[in-house]
């Protein structure tokens, strides 16, 4: 095993080219386990700690620009105004420790779809900015996840950084696990409500064999949003409204029994957090717009 | 902390600072705290190889071939080692029964099991050489459970059986079984007004101890070995040990080094042999150091349960009868299996008043992975089910549990189903009455100004509820355990004490091979002596086989017996230093022929109070050292086939209230309290105390909602060992734990003194149960309880 | 390959470290600083917690060459680094790591004679509070929980409970039930902002 050592983002892109089976390692939180178990005997590693901006994020007017290793507890901190949902699903993740030092490349690069960062990422809109020596690109984050444990990335590419919209609207995250805190998701679901465009859009994380969108759900409420005029008035959403869409999101799910869970167990979970997630975000959304009115 | 009942005779020094019934602190506290206390994991030496095992993939079969060529020419190597290499026709070990392989030889019978081992220098080059080792097994038919084991031309785990209870067993996949019949249960069911029956299932629990079993073994210069090790019970490992070496026991030198939890795990061996074997082999000193997915494999777990109960009761609440079966799963090994049996078996009616029993209980060999001991064997699977069909006999009769209970709780002088008369204080109903007099945790204690504590709900940080779906529910119950080593077994301790004059002031060293596994007896063990001998600075000498046997570390036995033994040896010094005294003194003052001569503060004082004179100056350059062994009262076999006999020493109770907040639609749970009544006959050390309980209950706490190893019910592989899979409480898991401590003296124990440590883990998971079964309606029969059987998706 | 870094303020080298080391194998086996535990090695127990460039982290999961040039405070190091925190320094201290020979097995039970004895050794607020609290059984979470919780009071010097356990839900303990630790957590707060006062 050799260990690459890039000083800054060129070099690290060189380094990849060079050894396109090197491992990146930043957090270290996925890639050390398994070494530490001997499941993983990578030729290369490739520490990205020394690479700066990584580390670092820009908000910008419309999007924030997260480095690949801001830590978790650093989107916590600073970005729950920005990016509430990915903000709330970071609070989630592992441990105190754990969030220290694990960010969101780490999350895209393994691509399990039991990371707790995708269905913020699905829900709120993102493009992940993949870089190699032959230039950047932008990969939206519905094209991202291929497969179980897969992405879109080439073998010369690095995750360089996610760009996410900033906020328009209230975002919510939930995420079932079997005890109270420092557990891997079960299933997950991310939320957010875009007032700009009048769309909903959702995240399903661990319920599928990549993190997944409930599309038909989404059409359906948007469609619900849109006839009632409920972006407008802020009236309430029937409540079979909201289990329809319940019901749709635990229909999106394609789930496995495994040793965490039952397959039925999560679609009914998903169901059960997508109603809940759909209504804190509404009525945030419709208290926000009374006081936004009552200021008028 | 609430004192009733007798005072619990402290014969001396209890005005010497640091005795019996203070919460002092723990010697090894600075250490710990410091990082400096060296656990075995920790050891280090000069040159030293690193050890690996290479376990068994598949759960049985022959093994047709293993070569270990590559691994051998693996640069870095210095020994690989399979059963051939072994250097003596002793090749098992077991604590009862020496069925175990030290390295597999044909066949395998359970996945995980050690196939060969690797001495290297590094232990990546250790691992490396392992996984280039070839084994080709040929797989053969699977025992999983009851049915398979005992089916028509079942495959049979071990052939041609010898053990001794072999001759008694029903089917040889049987390890031992355990009838108990007193009175008539079908003329005492013809009373009943209510019968009840029910089916329970008990998952497989990890002990989890924190420390992985490690151990670093050094070759001597004479041909033995030193090894350094965590274990709980250091002279049942040098027994299975020194005849595998083919060693003399004094050539097998061992040490305690720290140990980082036990709970029953390290009663088996695990990889001391190993080690020792690879250090002779290479002659050099080998370390091994289990990661957490080999200590899933690498020591035995909690026996999984089928327990299928009927209860009967009349109209005015009392028990007509009692029928259960208790199939244990041993797995491949049959380690403690038949003292789980005998406690199951034993306990299995609870602690309630019933004559008329019919009970079997019984341990299966199968190829799932082997069980043993853990925090309350037997005893706690039988309390799951017992208590469960408490509640359901309560219901069914219109009683409050809590009430129902209490009509039918024991007491002094009742009967066990085994016959024996409970010979001391069984406070059941005051336990259940001061459980349930507890101030009950408020309500919606999640609602603040701000909106919902996601922490105070259930699902916690992940914010699956603010409040949604949420309902309480409230539940009780009570256990009783056994303590000490039981039906016939020479349940002894070893103590050596020294008294000294060091330095102008008086010394005692406590010596016994006594395993600290973190339960604090080191700390016991000082007050002891302080007590007995008057004196404040006492050395606890580190634990090793240059000693006598303490017995384990288990049962809830080590303040009692190692505790007593302790106690005895200073008895005996203090005879002797007064026996000193009375010849270079007696003529000064006429006390000194007096009874009643106390040591106090360091002098030898009347029982008025009156100063004779300063211990050194009694002392001068005398060290007066005894050591005595110390026993029980003796146990006796159960009848084979009825079960009768004064089986046990000691039994000892505790009752808990869960209050628990389930998210009825997502199946989650918050325990947001947790409270415990138990009686401790005499704390010896408080802080101690109120810790063994609120560890104890954690862990049940853990059994109930979370735990369990789960194995493949197809090819009997462990589906999850890690701790990503196998979950634990966390803090965030754990409610505030209040616990009342009830202490009733046991006339026949040192300093009155109740076994502390097990009791607690039994009526804690079928609190919680029971209290989520209150919030939910549902029936709820196994541990542990996952969201799926919550919401009907399982 | 070589690794320098500098722990408890003590520069340190390690040679021949494998590239798959951790963080926490460096520490343990190559510099004679085993109070960082190694219960689980996979991120999940939080017993090999110690603080990297001042940050709470499992040393089990950063690879040794990950820590070069950086700054870490093992349990070893934590009185140091209080007691120049209570001065105003922030510099970590230089305390000296002990290496666990053999000697070691015996050293605790010669070293710790009573529960009197130990006065003279320097201990963090928060190491003693585990003490006086009963929060040590075994002890093998201990290291982990001290720097955790450490790191906590020293961002947060009065927290509710809630805090405190969401703060140490990344260490597990199979010993006390967390209660104990709990009180030691808040004796070491109270005991803080008693001084603060006077």
């Amino acid at each position: 095993m050799d260990f690459l050592r890039p000083a800054d983002w060129e070099e690290a892109l060189a380094a990849k080219a060079e050894h396109p089976t090197a491992v990146p390692i930043a957090g270290g939180t996925d890639v050390m386990v398994e070494i530490n178990f001997g499941h993983r005997r990578p030729e290369y590693l490739m520490d990205l700690g020394r690479v700066g901006d990584l580390a670092e994020w820009e908000v910008g007017e419309d999007c924030v620009r997260l480095g690949a290793a801001v830590p978790y507890t650093r989107i916590m901190e600073h970005l729950s105004a920005e990016l509430p949902g990915l903000a709330l699903a970071s609070h989630t993740v592992a441990s105190p420790q754990i969030r220290n030092r694990g960010g969101v490349g780490g999350n895209l690069g393994t691509a399990s779809p039991a990371g707790d960062a995708h269905p913020a990422l699905l829900a709120a809109g993102a493009e992940v900015e993949a870089a190699s020596v032959r230039g950047v690109r932008r990969i939206p984050i519905d094209a991202f996840y291929t497969g179980v444990k897969r992405n879109a990335l080439e073998p010369d590419e690095l995750i360089r950084a996610v760009h996410v919209a900033k906020a328009d609207g209230p975002q919510q995250f939930s995420k079932v696990g079997t005890r109270n805190a420092m557990v891997i998701a079960v299933c997950a679901f991310g939320l957010a409500l875009h007032p700009a465009t009048r769309t909903v859009r959702t995240g399903i994380g661990s319920a599928a064999p990549t993190p997944v969108r409930a599309g038909a759900a989404e059409e359906f409420l948007n469609a619900v949003l849109e006839e009632g005029g409920l972006w407008e008035n802020g009236k309430i959403v029937t409540p079979s409204a909201v289990k329809r869409f319940a019901e749709l999101c635990a229909a999106a799910c394609d789930p496995i029994d495994d040793v965490r869970g039952t397959a039925d167990y999560r679609r009914h979970a998903v169901g059960v957090m997508a109603r809940r997630t759909f209504t804190w975000t509404w009525e945030s959304y419709r208290g926000a717009r009374r006081t936004t009115e009552g200021a008028v | 902390m609430t004192a009733v009942g007798a005072p619990t005779g402290i014969s001396q020094g209890s005005r010497t600072r640091g005795g019996v019934g203070e919460s002092t602190l723990r010697p090894d506290g600075v250490l710990k705290v410091t990082g400096a206390f060296a656990y075995a994991s920790d050891m280090w030496h000069e040159d030293m190889l690193w050890g690996q095992i290479l376990r068994s993939t598949v759960a049985h079969a022959e093994i047709v071939s293993v070569d270990t060529s590559e691994a051998l020419a693996t640069p870095g190597v210095y020994a690989v080692m399979t059963y051939d290499d072994l250097p003596t026709g002793v090749r098992h070990y077991g604590l009862e029964i020496r069925d175990t392989p030290v390295l597999a030889h044909g066949k395998v019978r359970h996945h995980g099991e050690p196939v060969a081992i690797v001495a290297a220098d590094h232990p990546e080059t250790a691992r490396r050489a392992a996984a280039r080792i070839t084994v080709e097994y040929r797989e053969l038919p699977l025992v999983t459970d009851e049915a398979s084991a005992t089916a028509p031309g079942a495959v049979l785990v071990h052939e041609h059986r010898t053990d001794h209870h072999a001759a008694h067993v029903p089917h040889p996949n049987i390890v031992h079984r355990q009838p108990i019949v007193r009175g008539d249960a079908d003329a005492a069911a013809g009373r009943a007004d209510v019968i009840v029956t029910g089916d329970y299932s008990f998952g497989m629990q990890d002990q989890a101890f924190l420390g992985p079993e490690s151990g670093l073994a050094v070759p001597g210069e004479d041909g033995g070995v030193d090894l350094y090790i965590a274990t709980q019970w250091l002279h049942s490992d040098l027994r299975q040990i020194a005849p595998v070496l083919g060693l003399p026991e004094d050539r097998v030198r061992m040490t305690l080094s720290g140990v980082g939890g036990a709970f029953g795990g390290r009663e088996d061996l695990s990889m001391q042999i190993h080690a020792c074997l690879l250090a002779l082999r290479t002659g050099k000193p080998v370390k091994m150091v289990y990661n957490r997915f080999e200590s899933f494999f690498g020591h035995v777990h909690r026996h999984p349960a089928r327990l299928h109960y009927e209860h009967g009761a009349t109209r005015d609440g009392r028990l007509t009868h009692v029928r259960c079966r208790i199939v244990l799963d041993g797995g491949a090994y049959a380690s403690a299996s038949p003292a789980v049996v005998g406690n199951a078996a034993s306990l299995s009616v609870g602690p309630y008043v019933c004559d008329d029993v019919d009970i079997e209980a019984l341990a299966l060999y199968s190829n799932n992975p082997p069980c043993g001991a853990m925090r309350g064997f037997g005893a706690v699977q039988a309390c799951f089910a017992y208590e469960a069909q408490m509640d359901k006999v309560a219901r069914e009769l219109g009683l409050d549990p809590v009430e129902f209970r209490r009509i039918n709780a024991m007491e002094q002088g009742t009967l066990m189903p085994t016959g024996q008369s409970v010979d001391s204080p069984a406070p059941v109903a005051e336990l259940l009455r001061r459980i349930k007099a507890m101030p009950m945790p408020p309500e919606r204690q999640w609602e603040s100004s701000e909106g919902a504590d996601v922490r105070q709900l259930p699902g916690g940080l992940s914010n699956t509820t603010h409040g949604e779906g949420v309902v309480r529910g409230v539940g009780y119950a009570v256990g009783i355990k056994n303590v000490g080593f039981s039906e016939g077994f020479d349940d002894y301790s070893t103590a050596r004490v020294r008294l000294e004059a060091a330095g102008g002031r008086p010394v005692v060293t406590v010596h016994t091979a006594m395993a600290e596994v973190g339960q604090g007896g080191v700390t016991v063990h000082a007050q002891i002596a302080r007590t007995e001998l008057g004196v404040t600075q006492v050395t606890i000498e580190p634990a090793d086989t240059r000693v006598g046997s303490a017995g384990s570390t288990s049962a809830s036995r080590q303040t009692y017996v190692t505790g007593g033994a302790v106690k005895h040896a200073c008895e005996q010094v203090r005879e002797r230093v007064l026996d000193i005294g009375r010849r270079r003194f007696g003529s000064h003052h006429p006390a000194w022929a007096g009874a009643g001569l106390l040591l106090e503060g360091g002098k030898v004082v009347t029982d008025g109070g009156e100063v004779l004179a300063d211990l050194v100056d009694v002392l001068e350059d005398e060290v007066i050292e005894v050591e005595r062994e110390w026993r029980h009262r003796p146990t006796e076999p159960f009848d084979p086939r009825t079960g009768q006999g004064n089986g046990h020493v000691q039994y000892s109770f505790a009752a808990h209230r869960a209050v628990v907040e389930v998210d009825t639609e997502l199946g989650l749970v918050k325990v947001v309290e947790l409270a415990c009544a138990q009686d401790v006959g005499k704390a010896l050390n408080p802080l101690s105390v109120i810790g063994q309980i609120q560890g104890g209950t954690v862990q049940g706490l853990g059994i109930a909602l979370m735990e369990e190893v789960v194995v493949d019910p197809v090819t009997a592989e462990v589906k999850n060992p890690s701790f990503t899979d196998y979950l634990l409480p966390t803090i965030l898991d754990t409610p505030a734990l209040p616990v009342d401590v009830l202490e009733l003296a046991d006339d026949h124990a040192p300093y009155g003194l109740r076994g502390v440590g097990e009791a607690p883990t039994l009526s804690s998971t079928l609190a919680v149960l029971a209290a989520v079964r209150d919030a939910t309606g549902l029936a709820l029969d196994r541990t542990p309880v996952r969201p799926e059987h919550l919401t009907g998706t399982a | 390959m070589r690794v320098n870094l500098t722990v408890n303020g003590r520069p340190q080298q390690a040679d021949d470290v494998w590239e798959g080391e951790s963080l926490l194998y460096v520490l343990r086996e190559r510099m004679g600083l085993p109070g960082s535990k190694n219960a689980c090695e996979q991120g999940e127990c939080g017993s090999c917690t110690v603080r990297l460039d001042g940050v709470p982290v499992c040393s089990c999961l950063v690879a040794a060459g990950q820590a070069e040039g950086r700054e870490v405070v093992t349990v070893e190091g934590l009185a140091e680094f209080a007691r120049r925190r209570a001065e105003g320094g922030a510099a970590p201290g230089a305390r000296a790591g002990q290496s666990a020979s053999l000697d070691a097995a015996r050293r605790w039970q010669a070293g710790g004679t009573d529960s009197q004895t130990g006065e003279h050794i320097e201990l963090a607020p928060i190491q003693q509070a585990f003490i006086d609290a009963g929060a040590v059984q075994c002890g093998f979470c201990t290291p982990g929980l001290l720097v955790a919780a450490d790191e906590m009071l020293e961002r947060h010097p009065d927290p509710s409970d809630e805090d405190v356990r969401e703060a140490l839900s990344g260490n597990l303990c199979r010993c006390t039930g967390y209660e104990t630790i709990m009180d030691a957590v808040r004796l070491a707060a109270a005991r803080r902002s008693e001084e603060a006062r006077a």
